[in-house]
């Protein structure tokens, strides 16, 4: 089809926490699902879904390969975390986490994953250390920029220079598309009103942050409204939110191994409640990313008091949106420039 | 989020040594989406109708491993696994009497990317003591 793009799909087993949890579906059925959907990617969080983690039986990597076959999909992406205490309590040393980190990706390599997704918080200076590793296992490593980090931040910045100091083809990104949440995710917004936010003052910071005004005086604005102390977390959540121009990917496209896709909430007409897809898909497809889109199916998170999500349900909704997205591409127009460029010298634009 | 998962009632009772009650326990999940080596377990606090209970009286039993809480910062090998249920056995002679309870767990987890508090849940559930 004219216009289609190479950008594969793929979904983090991640959707199904829910189910998983309560031992409505193992991992293979997990995998399943995924297949049953007609998508191919597989992304396993180690900590969540490897057994007897961080030394896994031999018989759980068989099964893994074996299930890969029998439904015809792809490990694809690996998420770790960033160790916090060595032996005896105290605070990890740098080789200490360098120590775990090599752990993970030797499980990452076993499971035949290209890329590993790297804790946000891990520093610069661990991602420079894990390089050669990642040369050596032939595994890219993708520092994950998730909320309300964003492309200006300077822990972001700081990653940057490194990865070009080093110069290594296996450091970049994972982005998360919570970096680009439009609206207020309505699923947080009723959690905050049943957890005892008033409804007037909750609708008022929804609307404040969906109009991408500035957040600053609203801690004061929501004291002055009489707000409680669940008005005032609704507002630090408000906070930890972000909202940037999807264009700005451009400015790290060849540093995006891979993208976690998420979602709180698919609509039954296939768009994500707060996250613009539409504006978000052809910028990756322009930028020629030839990657995986990894649904993150997270809205458990807000309505598991009250209700359980239907995972699968999310996800078919999502990838249907993608298929739209992906086969049927709007325009974009091209000569529009991105919304800021690269500093001089080019730094960015690696 | 996870909250409502972390009291696993089916856990709940008495327990014996040698022929006497010497307390009671319950069954506890982490409120977490993976599993974690046990030295980031935080604060555990325990309550039975109000009564709360010191992590000096409190041991949890995972796997088949015994640790009173007091001794979790140490153990940087053995993990609490995703959805894995822990037997928290509280010291109490005597242990409940037979009825209603209403438990509450709190659980503090020292994750490496919400410091300097880490990440906290809470679980109050009313369960019943067999006679």
């Amino acid at each position: 089809m004219a216009g289609k793009s190479s950008i594969k799909r793929g979904v983090s087993l991640f959707s199904f926490w829910n189910d998983y949890m309560r031992g409505k579906m193992s991992v293979q059925e997990c995998i399943a699902a995924v297949a049953g959907l007609d998508v191919q990617g597989v992304e396993i969080v180690g900590e969540h879904m490897v057994p007897e983690y961080p030394n896994p039986p031999e018989s759980f990597f068989e099964n893994w390969h074996g299930w890969m076959q029998e439904y015809g999909c792809t490990p694809v992406c690996y998420d770790m975390y960033v160790a916090r205490k060595g032996p005896g309590g105290g605070p990890a040393t740098e080789d200490e986490i360098v120590a775990a980190f090599v752990t993970d990706l030797k499980i990452a390599k076993r499971l035949g994953c290209a890329v590993m997704r790297m804790l946000a918080s891990t520093p610069p200076k661990i991602m420079e250390r894990a390089a050669p590793y990642a040369e050596e296992y032939n595994i890219k490593l993708g520092l994950e920029i998730q909320a309300p980090l964003h492309l200006d931040d300077p822990w972001i910045v700081r990653h940057l220079e490194v990865m070009d100091k080093v110069g290594s083809e296996h450091l970049g990104f994972v982005p998360d598309m919570s970096i680009f949440t439009k609206r207020f995710p309505r699923v947080m917004l009723d959690r905050h009103i049943r957890d005892g936010a008033h409804e007037s003052i909750a609708r008022y910071i929804a609307e404040t942050y969906d109009a991408h005004a500035p957040l600053g005086q609203l801690g004061f604005e929501i004291k002055k409204m009489g707000g409680n102390v669940e008005d005032l977390q609704m507002a630090c959540q408000a906070l930890l939110l972000s909202y940037w121009d999807p264009r700005r990917l451009k400015e790290i496209m060849p540093r995006i191994f891979h993208v976690h896709a998420k979602c709180f909430e698919m609509l039954p007409d296939y768009t994500e409640y707060s996250f613009p897809y539409e504006d978000v898909i052809p910028v990756l497809v322009e930028g020629g990313y030839t990657g995986y889109l990894s649904t993150e199916s997270e809205g458990w998170r807000f309505t598991g008091d009250v209700y359980d999500v239907d995972s699968v349900e999310q996800v078919r909704r999502q990838h249907e949106m993608f298929k739209r997205l992906l086969g049927d591409l709007p325009e974009v127009p091209a000569s529009e420039p991105v919304a800021r460029q690269p500093e001089e010298g080019g730094r960015r634009d690696v | 989020m996870y909250d409502r998962y972390m009291i696993v009632g089916e856990e709940f009772r008495n327990v014996e040594q040698d022929g006497k009650v010497t307390g009671f326990q319950i069954g506890a999940r982490l409120p977490y989406y993976r599993g974690v080596v046990l030295s980031i377990l935080g604060p555990t606090g325990l309550s039975v109708d109000g009564e709360h209970f010191a992590p000096e009286d409190i041991t949890v039993t995972l796997h088949g491993n015994t640790y009173k809480l007091t001794e979790l910062q140490n153990q940087d090998e053995d993990r609490w696994e995703f959805g894995e249920v822990g037997i928290l056995t509280v010291n109490k002679p005597g242990g409940l009497a037979p009825g209603r309870h209403e438990v509450e767990l709190d659980q503090q987890l020292m994750i490496t990317y919400v410091l300097p508090r880490g990440f906290k849940g809470h679980d109050r559930k009313v369960l019943e003591m067999a006679g």
